[in-house]
């Protein structure tokens, strides 16, 4: 085990290590804290619903919502539920399925190498039978609809899908009740072996733990079984044209107040490490200095009755897509949508004020800070930043060399008309 | 060895808690102000804390008040509002970095702990009124708040089951306030009731983080320089309903998902020897992903995606939640009726128990890991008017037996089944 690396400033420190099978395995101790968390992730999400199977040579399609699907299949095995394990070991565990990841997790404040080797060992067992493989069918059908019902989620999609027009990011993450109708065990055996490899996954255990013997405690864990030869995995080339598909939509819905969102659909995608780092952290900074609470522009529009304290922005991208979505609750949304891409406009042609950058950079070290109290942050954020080879303690750094010149070309290619587009929830009109 | 050491300290009509620890990068303030929930004041006291961050006479503008707040650092600032039994309670709660890990010192901590004073003790005043302008924009942002309740229907589900459940009770009042007393909202009767607030309000101001106590007294006692010190706290009285009889209300909206909520009493409060056992019941019953109902609604009969319950400790109340598809209705009710029925006979193993008295430490603990976590805790006791200390919290927790969880299961009382069905979607029931 080499040493580990130091943030003097923000005294902490990381280990880091990877197993003969490819597995990196991370450990951030924290003292004082009572619980321990851990994930442990892959990086297989909701977008590869295509990919050569393990062993295989064809590219093969399989329904919309597996990996999310696997991810609550993976919980049952033979002798029952691994969240009951958990519980019976003091501990709660829980799972994610995002566009590019799925994760499993579980914190407790006692016993925590019992529940780390449940952990890994669950994820690496894998049981599955037709007959709960079609009893989970009704669960997450009911999942699907409790999502359906939810105007914001709708939004959030519906503006995703605006922007796409074939990359399987504008699919849900969980499918549709007709896709997970299609679901098998074979199928999910399929993916489960091509992408949950451990040289395709990241375990990152955070807690007041011995750094030392965690690791030992991987490695034994680990030397225990075997695994295939790690391989490459074969995605599709994921071809997308450059701007929005749609550019304006509305989606009548059971609510009383209109919610839209303007969204910004990345034109060049491909970065990895400190460029995309860099690029995330700067858009996120011209949205603040644009949009955030102490920008004029908000409080105009916040006296104007435009919007109220749902009002959001963020800058999200990954390997593939990337997007920025504005917007918020509204009476006016046409007008908050013309009003929200005028301010982009103008800000492209007249640059960045250097003042407020400096002032959105503070704000955002401070952020920072309140986010590494957080063991969940860490753990979450440090996988998604490794999985495209960024580092999650370069944010500061980073932040701090951000300067006007990178705000203002960032802007040339952010607001462009054709990179832009609407997407409005609306009340609907009673039918009586 | 204890898990904190809480100090408590009065100052100025305020009580200071301080917890001196250096988990985190950060220093937290948290300021709680509580009242009785009363029809007549709960929209203006909705709207108080909202109109109270937008300007100071400091900062008079609130693009000058965010933009300080981005200077120390991205000190973070939010209000909000939450019940406590038949208390209507308003938070401020900042977060701001901790200098030490900052190249450049500047006194962050001071520099919060002045401007939270600023923003409870010296707003934005015209004349003898608050702004105007702000307390407009405010009432617009209040209705859309108001309304934004019933966009999402599970928590609309669970508002109207209350509303149905406590008819008649304070409880049934909505934190938000109501939306035809919004209207009725001046710069001058908020500012009015706003002079009650600093005379009546219990107040109490947690800091939580790596700072020198004393010094930390001295600052609160410079800046929250109350000229009136009375604090003349009405107490509140408990509304509890005498006669408990089942009803069923059933209603229509135009929704894929069925939402199902039920209602029980529980009859034990936060403060009451039995409240321990209850949160075990809960536990079992409920609350957690190894409980009777997500067993039995979800991975037996695969009806829903969440079955959960929780308690609301200073109400006494016990709130099931489910989502479902209509037409099962009837299987969900009599499968959660089954549930509640085999707590009642202590249908439940002693493993049962003790995964839930682990489970439910474990929460604790993970709790007070966060110090907003840590600072809601300390504050039930002040909820509660009780001294209850977080050790002895897990004690109680660790001491219960089968048979006190049975006989706080024989207390819960059905009140009220809520059901939110589909439009012209098929029923059974």
């Amino acid at each position: 085990m080499g040493k580990p690396i130091q943030f003097e400033q923000l005294q902490e420190e990381l280990y880091h290590e990877k197993m003969d099978n490819g597995l990196n395995v991370y450990v951030l101790p924290k003292k004082g804290f009572n619980k321990t968390y851990a994930t442990f992730t892959t990086k297989y999400g909701s977008i590869d619903n295509e990919f050569v199977p393990l062993g295989q040579e064809e590219m093969k399609k399989v329904p919309d919502g597996i990996a999310h699907f696997l991810e609550h299949k993976l919980f049952e095995k033979e002798d029952g539920d691994v969240f009951q394990q958990f519980g019976k070991q003091g501990a709660s565990s829980n799972a994610f399925t995002s566009f590019t990841r799925t994760a499993y997790l579980f914190s407790s404040t006692s016993d925590a190498e019992k529940n780390l080797e449940t952990l890994i060992d669950f994820v690496q067992e894998p049981y599955f039978t037709e007959k709960s493989v079609e009893k989970e069918k009704g669960i997450i059908g009911q999942e699907i609809n409790m999502y359906d019902d939810n105007p914001d989620w709708r939004l959030y999609f519906g503006l995703i899908e605006n922007m796409y027009e074939k990359h399987p990011v504008k699919i849900d993450i969980a499918g549709t009740v007709e896709s997970i109708s299609h679901i098998t065990k074979d199928l999910l055996y399929e993916c489960y072996h091509t992408f949950y490899h451990p040289s395709n996954m990241l375990l990152f255990v955070t807690g007041p733990v011995d750094p030392e013997g965690v690791l030992k405690q991987v490695r034994e864990n680990q030397k225990k079984k075997t695994f295939e030869e790690p391989q490459t995995i074969k995605r599709p080339e994921l071809s997308e044209k450059a701007e929005v598909d749609k550019k304006d939509e509305k989606l009548p819905m059971n609510v009383q107040s209109s919610k839209c969102l303007v969204g910004i659909k990345a034109k060049e995608t491909g970065l990895s490490g400190e460029e995309l780092l860099k690029k995330e952290l700067t858009a996120n900074l011209v949205l603040d200095v644009l949009f955030g609470k102490s920008s004029s522009h908000f409080q105009t529009m916040y006296s104007n009755g435009l919007i109220d304290d749902t009002f959001s922005y963020d800058y999200t991208e990954e390997e593939t897509f990337g997007f920025a979505m504005i917007g918020g609750d509204t009476d006016q949304p046409e007008e908050l949508a013309k009003q929200t891409k005028e301010i982009l406009f103008k800000a492209r042609e007249e640059g960045l004020d250097q003042e407020r950058l400096n002032t959105a950079i503070k704000k955002r070290i401070g952020a920072f800070l309140r986010s590494v109290n957080s063991p969940e942050y860490i753990a979450n954020q440090f996988t998604r930043y490794a999985f495209n080879d960024m580092n999650l303690f370069d944010v500061v750094p980073v932040l701090e060399q951000i300067t006007k010149q990178d705000a203002d070309a960032l802007l040339q290619q952010f607001a462009d008309e054709k990179q832009m587009t609407v997407f409005t929830v609306v009340p609907k009109k009673e039918d009586k | 060895m204890s898990f904190f050491q809480e100090k408590q300290t009065k100052l100025n009509g305020i009580t200071v808690h301080t917890v001196k620890t250096d988990k985190y990068k950060t220093n937290t303030l948290v300021l709680k102000m509580m009242a009785p929930l009363k029809k007549e004041n709960v929209t203006k006291r909705a709207i108080l804390p909202f109109v109270l961050q937008r300007a100071t006479e400091r900062f008079r503008t609130t693009g000058d008040l965010r933009n300080h707040l981005d200077e120390l650092y991205g000190a973070s600032l939010f209000a909000d509002l939450s019940k406590k039994g038949e208390n209507q309670i308003i938070t401020f709660r900042m977060e701001v970095a901790n200098e030490k890990f900052l190249s450049e010192k500047t006194p962050l901590f001071e520099e919060a702990i002045s401007l939270l004073s600023d923003i409870l003790l010296r707003p934005l005043l015209k004349g003898s009124a608050f702004d105007e302008g702000i307390v407009k924009e405010e009432i617009r942002t209040l209705k859309q708040r108001i309304q934004a309740a019933y966009d999402d229907k599970m928590r609309y589900s669970n508002l109207r089951l209350v509303q149905e459940m406590c008819k008649n009770e304070p409880y049934a009042l909505h934190v938000n306030g109501e939306k035809d007393q919004a209207d009725d909202l001046t710069a001058e009767n908020v500012y009015e009731y706003y002079q009650q607030v600093l005379k009546e309000d219990k107040l109490d101001l947690y800091l939580i983080g790596d700072f020198e106590e004393d010094a930390a007294g001295e600052m609160v006692k410079k800046y929250f320089d109350f000229s009136a010190n009375t604090h003349a706290y009405p107490e509140t009285e408990q509304a509890s309903k005498q006669h408990v009889e089942e009803k069923e209300v059933i209603e229509e909206e135009d929704v894929k998902q069925g939402k199902l909520n039920i209602g029980y009493r529980t009859n034990c409060l936060y403060n009451d020897d039995s409240y321990f056992a209850l949160q075990v019941f809960n536990g079992i019953f409920g609350g957690f992903s190894h409980s009777k109902l997500f067993i039995n609604v979800r991975e037996k009969a695969s009806l829903a995606y969440y079955a959960a319950s929780r308690v609301e400790s200073h109400k006494g109340l016990l709130m099931v939640m489910s989502g479902i598809e209509v037409g099962n209705y009837d299987h969900a009710v009599s499968i959660i009726k089954e549930q509640m029925a085999a707590m009642k006979n202590g249908d439940f193993t002693d493993d049962d128990l003790n995964q839930t008295k682990g489970v439910i430490r474990n929460q604790l603990l993970e709790t007070i890991d966060t110090s907003y976590g840590l600072s809601e805790i300390l504050y039930q006791n002040v909820a509660a008017n009780s001294e209850r200390t977080f050790d002895e919290l897990l004690d109680g927790i660790s001491h219960v037996t089968k048979e006190e969880v049975v006989e706080s299961a024989s207390k819960i009382e059905l009140d009220t089944i809520y059901f939110l069905k589909g439009k012209g979607a098929q029923n059974n029931g």
